[in-house]
């Protein structure tokens, strides 16, 4: 299936890793992506912030442009892009009156959007949705054996409106990177927030936040935490050293990509999937991950004392 | 024609919108009328010594009453009119309250409204005939459905006043959810000692036919007259021969995790008795677990049964009964707390859900009483007691829950009881105690210690922060009466799931043609006049089924459907409503379309003569099959063309002259 | 009950879609318990509610609360009575800039930002970082140095911005949708 393809403004800069090995993947998984034209950035946090209006027309002008393309889904492997495309898509249909001040505003660069004609969907969602986790595990030449890697969500993956996984505990990217042969722990904050911009305007909330963040992965073992949005990479990444500094602690955490451990898993050359981009450096892990063999996990013995524990609710629950 | 128009304030509830003066000398100009009267409450009874004097000195021939509902008062008003020796037929009601006063502001435009109405049906009133209801006897059988504390209390009252119940129950055993908790809030007595008597009673009561292991699958008929279908599913057990020993459980080699009456914290065998006081005694093969109905192997059971009573080939049973009235007393589920997973039930081992906390405090239970976590040995040393787990929450439920305030306050001091030195938080938003004696017991967990913190928790995570945190269950909420955020580091939590509806109620409600709620819990006749009575004659509800309660309101409610019952049986007979369909012979064509559009079946098809002809006794005067047929042959009285038509006319007449073009 | 139209309470209800469901707060904390900048605030959502409802507008619109918010919608997701709070939290930060109370920083980030969209149709990230920093913590900014060198030596930082083809197009757009929101 052929989709639009919105990379988003840090594509082009602090997350040009995450824009690379998306479209390595996706053509190895046979999605045809096609970008759409002449973009624009989504605003952000920022702009909803100061004035709402140009906030929606900004987003519309990206989904009548896709719409425009003859796509009717729109592919965003940033999150934060991701519940902007779909906030705008879903709201203009709610309320026809902002569906029509939007559209006012649009006839202004002679455009127009229908709501519902684009939807918007992030690229984590299409690949263990549409190509399915277990079709990428089909295709795993080099599993993640011997890895324990912590996936992080964030919090647009599910936010605000529901989006295709559970709201608090999603369990997608878990699905993902367990099929590509990696072990992965129960990591409670996956859904929690990186602290968005607060790292540039409150960087004390910020450094607390992110400082749980990486603790919760250390103590699981982790030897990467895997995220799924480029303000989350950032965040986590390059806010690390100032956070060690900060609170005397010595986290030398990797923050990467899925898609970049996708690719690995895929057969692809570590070399040529921009680990090096991150300031907190991967090479260990890739390391550990060369040298290991894959060796069965010991079962914890439980005690005959022990009472039984309730079965998990299949495919989670929205709310 | 002499007609009576009686126009009523309902004190305030219709004057205070509708101009009663203007309507009532409105009426008095209208074609007929012969008398027009306007009186603050036209059911007391001097409201209706009003209409009977006038039926006598003017000589009316119709009346009009221009009120409420004729839910509320049409039986009040035919009552009057027959007193005063007018067929209770002539009477038509026009609903100037709920169709005009309580849904319009402006005055002007709900007086318009309500001449309307009342001009519609004096149009009406003068194509009423006279019809005779008809009696019908009344089967002194009953059928209780659910064997929870609501079912027997009714069945208990019916039986012990003479009559015969049938007590139908999905369980194995009778008991409900009332046999799985511990204790009882406020009083503290254990609920098992207060309960099985009573379900030892049931048992052994020689006008109660007990049916566990049994669901009710199809109804028909009416009130006085019903037919039921239950299916008595196999138990594969020989009752006969079975002496309730136990050997065969014991014997069993299959074990599964209880999730009903353990409510997931214990195991059971696949041949069981829930528990040890189970009413009847005897056990159940579940052969959805049994090894010899999975793999073909295995009869343990048989092997050691001393008495011969297993039996493997043992069907279901279907059993025809016919009974006069029916008592719907099906309870509730709880809400199912891993549909909230910030909560972290079946995620991390040591939330539990009240229920499970019922069974652990429970002596006779998994755990023997004992408060420990998940691995069935460490004492906790502080728990947080989470209120409103799915109540209160448009998302979920939006409804109070109404008993998971003092069960919470119960937890907590069974805590304080077994583990006096732990710490015990209860996240609350209120505190909700509307019982006798309940915000007394409130009173008492705050002297016992207890932590009260308003705020609902907002997550249980086990991330931590700091080194106190380490290995434990945060806790997070904001503490609103400070209006700060807080994290309180526990050994256990405890979700106070609410009170949800059957998840099939609303297959339920179908078979006993009730109806149920938005949320699917069984709706009353009438939410305060008459919560025990549904909008099908002869069917009632009792307990959680229409809704969260307690134990003493069940219990009430029980009675009283169970009084409700005692009075229709000691009249004897019903008055079967006279608006019935008749068939036409002379023009029906004998189609079959109304055989099929009826819903209670009450159209059968004369063979010989290829016409259709209605049950009388069947026929509820809803009126499908009128509009259903083809060639006009079908005539609802009460409901005739000419009455309706005649209506319409008086409405529309009335708009013309009243509302200028 | 009838708001005061101008009053902060009667905007949220008349400017923001879903702004109503404000009316409909229990007071329960959900939201204040799950803000992840909750402890930095200086009065949690809950609490600004109730504010708002008492009519205390002017030490609502000095709050921090609604510019501490980092906009990840776990209340929004939360909240019983499903009240959009985080839509209230931006139509909050709207009513203090035109009121002129706010003591933040953030607004000048978010300026800074939207100033690059409207010029260049992208953001633009080094821009962002110099200009806000030097304008607002030239200390801080020596602090972000090094990380900014790490960045940019791993080629994530561009030193110059995007530009989109149709900036003109854009800009007719967004001035098209300012004066419709203006109009209100």
């Amino acid at each position: 299936m052929k989709y639009a393809y919105y990379p988003g403004c840090s594509a082009e800069s602090s997350a040009s890793a995450y824009d690379a090995t998306s479209q390595m993947v996706a053509a190895a998984l046979g999605l045809e992506l096609e970008e759409i034209k002449d973009w624009n950035c989504c605003g952000a946090t920022e702009y909803f912030s100061i004035d709402s209006l140009p906030a929606y027309a900004l987003v519309a002008r990206n989904l009548a442009l896709a719409g425009r393309q003859g796509t009717s889904e729109v592919i965003a492997p940033c999150s934060a892009c991701y519940v902007n495309l779909k906030k705008v898509d879903e709201r203009m249909g709610d309320y026809p009156q902002l569906n029509s001040d939007v559209n006012e505003a649009l006839a202004a660069g002679n455009l127009s959007y229908t709501p519902g004609s684009v939807r918007a969907r992030h690229l984590l969602d299409v690949i263990c949705n549409e190509v399915g986790c277990d079709a990428v595990s089909e295709k795993v030449v080099r599993p993640l054996a011997g890895l324990t890697l912590v996936p992080y969500y964030g919090c647009y993956i599910g936010r605000p409106e529901g989006g295709f996984d559970d709201v608090e505990n999603p369990q997608t990217l878990d699905r993902l990177l367990k099929g590509l042969g990696a072990t992965v722990p129960d990591y409670s904050l996956k859904s929690s927030c990186c602290g968005g911009h607060m790292t540039q305007i409150g960087t004390e909330v910020a450094l607390g936040i992110l400082r749980g963040l990486i603790d919760l992965a250390a103590k699981l073992g982790a030897d990467a935490m895997v995220v799924a949005c480029p303000m989350c990479q950032l965040n986590l990444d390059v806010y690390q050293n100032q956070l060690n500094s900060h609170f005397g602690t010595t986290y030398r955490m990797p923050i990467v990509y899925f898609t970049q451990m996708m690719a690995l898993a895929l057969g692809m050359e570590a070399a040529e999937l921009k680990f090096e981009e991150g300031l907190v450096p991967a090479g260990p892990m890739l390391e550990k991950w060369q040298a290991a063999e894959a060796s069965p996990q010991p079962r914890k013995k439980k005690s005959k004392k022990a009472l039984p524990m309730p079965e998990p609710l299949d495919g989670g629950d929205s709310g | 024609m002499k007609i009576g128009v009686y126009t009523c304030h309902c004190g305030g509830n219709i004057a205070g919108t509708v101009d009663c003066e203007a309507v009532t000398e409105w009426a008095g100009r209208l074609d007929g009328v012969e008398v027009s009267r306007e009186y603050k409450f036209m059911c007391s009874s001097l409201g209706q010594e009003l209409i009977e004097e006038d039926i006598k000195e003017y000589g009316l021939d119709r009346v009009v009453v221009a009120s409420c509902s004729p839910h509320m008062h049409e039986p009040t008003f035919r009552n009057a009119c027959q007193r005063a020796g007018l067929n209770p037929y002539f009477l038509e009601m026009a609903n100037i309250r709920e169709h005009a006063s309580w849904v319009h502001k402006d005055r002007s435009e709900a007086t318009e409204k309500a001449m309307a109405l009342t001009a519609a049906s004096v149009a009406r009133v003068r194509y009423n005939e006279p019809l005779f209801a008809r009696l019908s006897p009344v089967n002194q059988n009953t059928l209780v459905v659910g064997g929870g504390v609501a079912g027997i209390q009714a069945a208990l009252e019916i039986a012990n006043a003479g009559y015969h119940v049938y007590l139908v129950e999905r369980e194995p055993s009778i008991g409900g959810h009332m046999a799985q908790l511990d204790k009882t809030f406020p009083t503290l007595d254990c609920s098992a000692c207060i309960l099985t008597p009573r379900m030892f009673e049931v048992g052994n009561h020689e006008n109660i036919t007990m049916l566990t292991y049994s669901e009710v699958e199809e109804v028909s008929g009416y009130i006085g007259n019903f037919e039921a279908r239950i299916r008595v599913r196999a138990r594969c057990i020989n009752q006969e021969l079975c002496t309730g020993c136990g050997v065969c459980e014991e014997k069993c080699p299959a074990k599964v995790v209880d999730t009903i009456f353990e409510a997931g914290l214990g195991r059971r065998k696949a041949v069981y008795r829930p528990f040890p006081q189970a009413v009847p005694k005897f056990p159940v093969i579940d052969q959805d677990n049994c090894i010899w109905f999975q793999k073909g192997k295995c009869r343990a059971c048989e092997k050691f049964c001393p008495t011969d009573a297993i039996d493997f080939e043992q069907d279901d049973r279907i059993l025809e009964i016919e009974v006069g009235n029916i008592i719907v007393a099906t309870g509730y589920d709880a809400f199912d707390a891993r549909r909230i997973s910030q909560y972290g039930y079946a995620r991390y081992p040591n939330v539990f859900t009240a229920l499970e906390f019922e069974r652990m405090t429970n002596a006779a239970g998994p755990t023997e009483g004992n408060v420990v976590l998940r691995d069935g040995e460490t004492q906790p040393d502080s728990i947080a007691i989470i209120h409103c787990v799915g109540s209160r929450d448009v998302r979920y439920r939006e409804h109070c829950s109404r008993v998971c305030c003092m069960y919470s306050l119960k937890f907590a001091h069974m805590v304080h009881e077994k583990l006096p030195n732990a710490t015990v938080y209860n996240f609350y938003i209120d505190i909700r105690t509307p019982g006798k004696d309940y915000e007394e017991f409130y009173h008492r967990l705050l002297e016992e210690g207890t932590v009260f913190i308003r705020g609902r928790a907002a997550s249980i995570t086990d991330a931590t922060l700091t080194p106190e945190e380490e290995g434990k269950l945060i806790v997070t909420a904001e503490d609103t009466l400070v209006g700060r955020q807080r994290r309180i580091p526990v050994d256990m939590a405890i979700l106070s799931t609410g009170l949800e509806p059957r998840h099939d109620s609303h297959e339920v409600a179908r078979i006993f043609s009730i109806s149920c709620s938005r949320e699917g819990f069984f709706k009353e006749r009438h939410p305060k006049l008459d919560p025990i009575a549904t909008m099908t004659d002869g069917v009632f509800i009792a307990g959680c089924a229409q809704g969260p309660r307690d134990i003493p309101d069940t219990v009430v409610q029980g009675a009283a459907a169970a009084a409700r019952v005692l009075s229709i049986i000691g009249k004897g007979e019903v008055e079967i409503e006279a608006a019935k369909a008749e068939v036409n012979d002379l023009t029906c064509v004998g189609c079959q379309m109304c055989i099929e559009s009826c819903p209670y079946s009450a159209i059968e098809h004369l063979e010989e003569r290829q016409k259709a002809r209605v049950i009388e006794a069947l026929c509820k005067g809803c009126g499908t099959c009128v509009a259903a047929c083809l060639s006009k042959s079908i005539t609802l009285y009460h409901f005739t063309d000419q009455q309706l038509v005649a209506q319409m006319r008086g409405a529309m007449d009335a708009l013309f002259e009243l509302v200028p073009a | 009950m009838t708001l005061n139209p101008n009053s902060v309470y009667g905007r949220i209800i008349s400017e923001l879609h879903g702004g109503e469901k404000l009316r409909s707060c229990l007071q329960c904390g959900m939201c204040g318990g799950s803000c992840p900048s909750g402890p930095d605030m200086d009065h949690t959502p809950r609490k600004l509610f109730a504010m708002i409802a008492a009519g205390q507008d002017d030490e609502v619109l000095r709050s921090n609360t609604f510019w501490y918010c980092v906009s990840c919608y776990l209340c929004t997701v939360r909240c019983p009575q499903e009240i959009p709070i985080t839509d209230i939290m931006y139509h909050l930060k709207h009513q203090a800039i035109q009121a002129g109370l706010y003591t933040t920083d953030a607004v000048d980030f978010s300026e800074t930002f939207i100033g690059h969209v409207e010029n260049y149709g992208r953001a633009f990230e080094f821009g962002l970082a110099t200009q806000f920093y030097l304008a607002h913590h030239p200390l801080g900014g020596l602090k972000m140095g090094p990380m900014a060198l790490a960045m940019l030596s791993r080629g994530r930082l561009n030193l110059r911005p995007t530009r989109i083809k149709a900036v003109r197009q854009l800009r007719n757009i967004l001035n098209k949708a300012k004066e419709i929101g203006a109009r209100g």
